[in-house]
């Protein structure tokens, strides 16, 4: 059977769900609300989690951070499955083309041997990091409360395990499997990197969701990809012949950039709500930032050697005025 | 010019090796207990975490490249589906009837099942198994977000669909999904993997899915149909996932073989309850029927099932418990359960009906053995009823299972015409059960589930007490629309006109 729309006006009933009537009036609802929106258990849990019993199934007192509605933290990229799939599908293209451009031309091959050492040895055990992001934010996805706070961490934690990979490939790429072992060796024994692994580890032991939101993807990921992918990357490596690398890692730069919007205006709202909020968001971000400074210091070193200071202090700078821009002073 | 050495070519499962397992490593700063404190208290041994075998090998760059490829087909066919007044295509809005339970009682589940997920792809320390349950816990979402969309469109123009989220919290049947979920949330990550990624996934999916997409396609519903097939690749990649898992903790150490067992015993038989009311859907609210519970049962249960427990004997595992108790339930649980939600219907967000005479002449010709001798006399006596304008509402409240929080309508098993009924005293209080499955659950786990929380107790707290009226505004549900016989419902006068101004010329 076929209908024309010409010839039948019907009328809704309603324009939306009631629960998003609620919430934004009597109005259509985008499917970004419909898909976030309260969709989450709220009342009547029915038994507490054998392995937490102090605390309800969800529960919003697992972290420190109080806030009156946790559906305020919205997502400014207003990210369902659906539209953060098409994006880094978009993305996972340009990644593409990128890996078969390097590979057709020879791109690799041609990167000076000091230059190809050095990318080896700042980029690769960073897929180990990268890993240690998927577990955080699997974390606060699976222990924060309400979807869109909890949603885009999902997501966020797909993203870290898929840079993890695009790493992986670029090691096969400029190296071999004994490059990524010897990564590997590096991240668990060199000195230069036992500062950053003891920080991941450490988020791994926080058990605050919104804390280790903050560790992870403020503090430590918003010193981290700037200094790494920007400034050596784009800049340093670039410079002296490199700029291949700088194509293999676009996904990385393109990646911070979206998700920093992201990020901000979470800490943004929860830092608005209340003093006692901006407070603990203040002396987190003060102790996890500092913590990942010193902690990325020898590793900038790799590429950077005496400049690395610099480069420190001039991230730290930016990510001082990026805070205070999100309503916190550190 | 320097020597180019050839390099090393990676089979797909190196290849994959290094995209994940590689990634992990053994922390030195924290000791694992503190970094992992769930993974031992279930008393499941895991030596070897390497010797997980990925059951599928996905990564990140494809998985975004794939899935995209679904979604944008399926919200083109739901965009043309909600342009076209696609919902009159449908056989009869008795039909909605299945989607409004399916959309209160089940995509809540869908994202309880994001949140366990997500919380075991954190919990197990190894790096294989944290990427397969992460891919479902995002898949989980989507599928929870595919669901809405889907009936987003319904809910426009028809009642019941309106406060899902309201309901899913507060309305009395919707617990028996919900305290599934739950009950398998709560649960320790290997419990939840065989409760949901095993038992739910693998066993009983198939009873849920393929009945309910083929009835969508039967009835003219092309977004639930569209929004089935599109989570169709995805289930299958859950459900290798699911078989890996028991494997796996099975190969592990021959002392999980009694723990795992007493969770397939117990999943099995809360799985079977849930699903039973995928039997009315089958049996009663599909207006062009696909196949009757007893047919879908015989293919999915029976052969899948039997098949299944048959390949996992050879690690000592026996088919579940309650199995022969559901294959004798199997002839009498759709009716049993309609007769149920007919007399309830006053507290449904859905409506329900009196088979005609043609469902009637299909119900026996499926259910030659039961139908008439047991459940044909009920309707027609409520048939009855109903013409002389005096229609049959029990306003006594159901008794509801501490366990799988169904009414106590069953029957027992050997006696179709005596009702089952197990108490079971535990501190000074008596509970109820619907079964013996349900009240071996309970004494296995009594301080868990004591903790339920009962709707029908709720009715007579804050801030109901006791009167129907604020009860139906508690659970959002309006009088005279969303609930009672579809006889009389607006949903029928409203889909009879519209289809009328579309087909005809009035």
């Amino acid at each position: 059977m076929q209908i024309d729309l010409r010839t039948v006006a019907i009328e809704p009933q309603r324009q939306a769900f009631d629960h998003l009537v609620r919430r934004f009036g009597n109005k259509p609802a985008s499917r970004y609300q419909e898909g976030s929106y309260d969709i989450q258990a709220a009342e009547n849990l029915h038994y507490r989690p054998t392995w937490d019993p102090d605390h309800q199934l969800y529960d919003a007192s697992l972290t420190r951070i109080v806030m009156a509605d946790w559906y305020a933290l919205k997502d400014p990229r207003q990210f369902y499955y659906s539209t953060y799939t098409l994006t880094r599908a978009r993305q996972q293209e340009n990644a593409e083309a990128n890996f078969s451009f390097v590979e057709s031309r020879g791109l690799a091959d041609m990167l000076p041997e000091a230059l190809r050492a050095t990318t080896l040895a700042v980029l690769l055990p960073l897929r180990h990091a990268a890993w240690g992001a998927n577990q955080n934010n699997t974390f606060v996805c699976g222990y924060g409360y309400g979807v869109v706070f909890t949603q885009p961490c999902m997501y966020h934690a797909m993203d870290n395990l898929g840079i993890a990979q695009y790493l992986s490939r670029l090691g096969l790429l400029l190296g071999d499997t004994e490059a990524l072992d010897a990564a590997k060796r590096d991240w668990m024994d060199s000195p230069a990197w036992q500062p950053l692994r003891r920080y991941v580890e450490d988020c791994m032991a926080c058990r605050d969701p919104f804390e280790l939101f903050v560790a992870q993807n403020l503090a430590l990921d918003g010193l981290l990809y700037p200094l790494i992918y920007e400034r050596i990357v784009d800049q340093h490596l670039s410079v002296q012949g490199g700029s291949a690398v700088a194509m293999l890692t676009q996904f990385m730069s393109d990646w911070f950039d979206e998700t920093r919007k992201w990020i901000d205006a979470v800490i943004k709202v929860a830092a608005a709500e209340s003093d006692a909020n901006r407070a603990l968001l203040e002396g987190w971000t003060r102790h996890w930032s500092a913590r990942a400074a010193s902690a990325l210091l020898p590793v900038a070193e790799l590429a950077l050697g005496a400049q690395a200071d610099e480069a420190m202090a001039e991230q730290l700078a930016a990510f001082k005025a990026r805070a205070a821009k999100a309503g916190l002073t550190l | 010019m320097d020597m180019k050495v050839a390099k090393k070519k990676l089979g797909l499962k190196e290849k994959y090796r290094t995209m994940t397992r590689d990634l992990g490593w053994e922390p030195s700063y924290h000791s694992k207990d503190e970094l992992f404190p769930y993974v031992g208290y279930e008393g499941i041994k895991i030596h070897d975490w390497d010797k997980w075998e990925d059951p599928f090998r996905l990564t990140m760059d494809a998985y975004w490249k794939y899935q995209a490829e679904k979604e944008r087909k399926f919200y083109a066919i739901i965009d043309a589906h909600a342009q076209n007044n696609g919902h009159l295509n449908l056989t009869d809005a008795r039909y909605l009837s299945a989607l409004k339970i399916f959309l209160q009682a089940i995509s809540p589940g869908e994202y309880a099942a994001h949140r366990g997920f997500a919380r075991v792809g954190r919990e197990f320390p190894g790096v294989g198994p944290q990427v397969a349950c992460q891919m479902q816990a995002i898949d989980e979402i989507r599928h929870a977000q595919t669901q809405v969309h889907a009936m987003s469109n319904y809910n426009r123009y028809y009642n019941g669909f309106h406060a899902f989220a309201d309901q899913r919290d507060r309305i009395w049947y919707t617990s028996v999904a919900r305290s599934f979920f739950d009950d398998s949330m709560s649960a320790g990550p290997f419990e939840f993997m065989i409760a949901i990624g095993f038992s739910f996934e693998y066993v009983l999916t198939n009873l849920l899915f393929v009945p309910f997409m083929s009835g969508a396609a039967y009835n003219g519903d092309m977004a639930t149909v569209t929004f089935g097939f599109s989570a169709q690749s995805d289930e299958a990649r859950h459900m290798t996932l699911g078989l890996e898992v028991i494997k796996f903790i099975l190969e592990q150490d021959p002392d999980n073989l009694p723990i795992v067992q007493n969770w397939i015993d117990k999943w099995f038989w809360r799985g079977f309850r849930v699903l039973g009311l995928v039997s009315t859907m089958m049996d009663y609210m599909l207006p062009k029927r696909v196949m009757s519970w007893r047919e879908a049962w015989e293919i999915y249960g029976v052969e899948n099932g039997g098949a299944l427990f048959k390949d996992l004997a050879r690690y000592g595992i026996t088919p579940p418990k309650g199995w022969d108790d559901a294959g004798k339930a199997i002839d009498h649980m759709s009716h049993q359960f309609m007769l149920g939600l007919y007399q309830w219907s006053f507290g449904t967000a859905f409506h329900a009906w009196i088979p005609s005479d043609d469902d009637m002449r299909w119900l026996s010709a499926k259910y030659p053995d039961t139908f008439d001798t047991y459940y044909r006399p009920r309707w027609e006596h409520i048939k009855k009823m109903a013409a002389a304008g005096t229609p049959f509402k029990n306003y006594g409240l159901a008794k509801l299972c501490q366990t799988c929080q169904l009414p106590c309508v069953f029957t027992e098993p050997d006696d179709p015409t005596l009702t089952c009924h197990r108490e079971t005293d535990y501190k000074e209080h008596k509970y109820h059960f619907c079964s013996d499955g349900c009240q071996h659950v309970f004494e296995n786990e009594p301080e868990k589930y004591i903790q339920a929380w009962l709707p029908m107790p709720q009715l007579f707290q804050d801030p109901v007490n006791g009167d129907l009226g604020e009860w139906m505004k508690w659970v959002s549900l309006l009088d005279g629309k969303d609930n009672g016989d579809y006889a009389d419902s607006e949903d029928k006068k409203n889909f009879e006109v519209w289809r009328g101004l579309a087909t005809t010329n009035q």
